[in-house]
């Protein structure tokens, strides 16, 4: 239990969020959320377009199933290691942590967001969108207007459900050398360190538990006012 | 991971060595058995801790929102963070592996369950209660063999989810095939990775496809049904929405 109390103690030390010789938990910090939300909107500007497409289309939904699908079967530790042995080969400056860490993130983020794009669309009530039809809508006016805001909150849930998973995931770019706080827990385990270990643990543990409360904020304010017709996310 | 000997030494090399593979099919062997024994291991486990809870959670619902909040805070922890964190406790061990793959599948069969128990028509709990059946007749002839496919579909989700992150407790010296993973990673042998990540994805898609047997197995009212396969794969991917 007293590695618990002296890993609380060093994450509250202001000296250890500076960092001296080595980077503090400032630096990894920010080295974490740049990988993090690089990924995340990436993922974002290709899954919501093509998300929205499907959904509003129907079609390609087999596609995107199977997209989701393999994503989940195909580990993010499995993804990085590989791109990172192509990126030494082709891209050496890159490889070590930012480049391999990105793509990993991008392919991890991309399936739940893109299924609850397309699923978000197509819950929307077929009669409603016929009304808009009659009413003279085009289809580029009824995915802007109807179908985009009646699927604003599940697609809010999916870009949460991406973001914890890769800002939970993203502690592996310690892994390949590169930044975050991974760097914690992979240098304390090198070094036998139980402490450094357990705090880098804490430390990603909180962030991923903070992101998760601050994106159910956010999903309530993405809440439309006629949100009742909507299934519960 | 220093340098330049290295590069060259990658560079020359070709991206897989079919002889190796070849030459090592005992230890290919012996660490699919335990990338298995993990994944089984945590998903019976799982199972039985979850399964309670969550008839529980469906007779009395104040206990739901409580279980999913605890439940969703051990999804939210970090794999690796976890993994480490029970190192002091447990070391190196099994455990340490079981204890933190567990609580990842708490939620996602918690909540299938929850989800399939309540989507069981009234109707037919109704047409039970009429031909005399008792509340737990009712629960283990009704409500769990017509929640089985959304059951099940939670149990596909945590066993797929399950083989991934076994890979990652090659950092706490197990890992079946993620064992080959980190050590291409380590010794810059580009085999091993894809050695580990091709077989991990190939047991994840196995284990998919042989629930997807035991479904038909456990469901023989459904298989004459084709549109159920269309409302299926319709649920399935709202499942994404937890966490």
């Amino acid at each position: 239990m007293s590695v618990f109390a002296e890993a609380i103690r060093w994450i509250l030390d202001p000296a250890n969020w500076r960092g001296a010789e080595v980077p503090g938990i400032a630096v990894r910090l920010q080295e974490h959320l740049l990988y993090s939300g690089l990924g995340v909107g990436i993922a974002c500007a290709i899954a919501i377009p093509v998300g929205l497409s499907i959904g509003h289309t129907r079609r390609g939904e087999f596609l995107a199933v199977s997209v989701a699908n393999l994503g989940r079967a195909i580990p993010s530790f499995a993804i990085l290691s590989i791109v990172f042995q192509v990126m030494l080969d082709y891209w050496p400056k890159i490889a070590f942590g930012l480049g391999p860490t990105v793509i990993a993130m991008i392919l991890l983020a991309i399936p739940p967001i893109l299924t609850n794009t397309y699923v978000g669309v197509q819950q929307v009530d077929r009669d409603t969108v016929e009304a808009a039809r009659g009413m003279g809508m085009t289809g580029g006016q009824v995915l802007r207007r109807l179908e985009v805001p009646l699927a604003a909150p599940l697609m809010m849930t999916g870009i949460r459900t991406a973001a914890v998973q890769v800002l939970a995931t993203a502690t592996l770019a310690a892994l390949i050398g590169g930044g975050g706080l991974g760097r914690f827990i992979v240098d304390g385990f090198a070094q036998g360190d139980d402490v450094l270990v357990v705090a880098g643990a804490i430390l990603v543990a909180l962030l991923a538990i903070v992101a998760e409360l601050v994106f159910g904020g956010l999903a309530r304010l993405a809440r439309p006012r006629l949100a009742s017709a909507v299934a519960p996310a | 991971m220093t340098g330049v000997a290295h590069l060259v030494r990658l560079a020359a090399e070709p991206l897989i060595r079919w002889d190796w593979i070849g030459d090592h099919l005992d230890e290919i062997k012996a660490r699919g058995l335990e990338h298995l024994q993990l994944t089984v291991l945590t998903l019976v486990i799982g199972f039985a801790i979850s399964f309670p809870l969550a008839l529980l959670a469906h007779r009395h619902r104040q206990i739901y929102a409580p279980l999913t909040w605890v439940t969703g805070i051990l999804y939210t922890i970090p794999s690796l963070a976890l993994f480490v964190a029970l190192l002091p406790i447990t070391g190196l061990s099994i455990t340490t592996a079981l204890i933190g793959l567990v609580s990842y599948t708490l939620l996602i069969f918690i909540r299938n369950t929850v989800a399939g128990l309540d989507g069981v028509p009234e109707d037919a709990k109704e047409a039970a209660r009429g031909m005399g059946y008792t509340p737990r007749q009712i629960l283990w002839r009704v409500e769990v063999p017509l929640a089985m496919p959304v059951i099940v579909a939670g149990v596909r989700i945590a066993a797929v989810t399950t083989v991934g992150l076994v890979t990652i407790t090659a950092l706490i010296g197990l890992g079946g095939f993620g064992h080959f993973i980190l050590r291409g990673l380590r010794e810059f042998f580009s085999t091993l990775t894809l050695l580990g990540a091709v077989l991990s994805v190939a047991l994840a898609v196995a284990a998919d496809a042989a629930l997807l047997g035991v479904e038909w197995w456990l469901t023989p009212w459904a298989r004459t049904r084709r549109t159920d396969r269309a409302t299926q794969s319709q649920r399935r991917p709202t499942k994404e929405t937890m966490g």
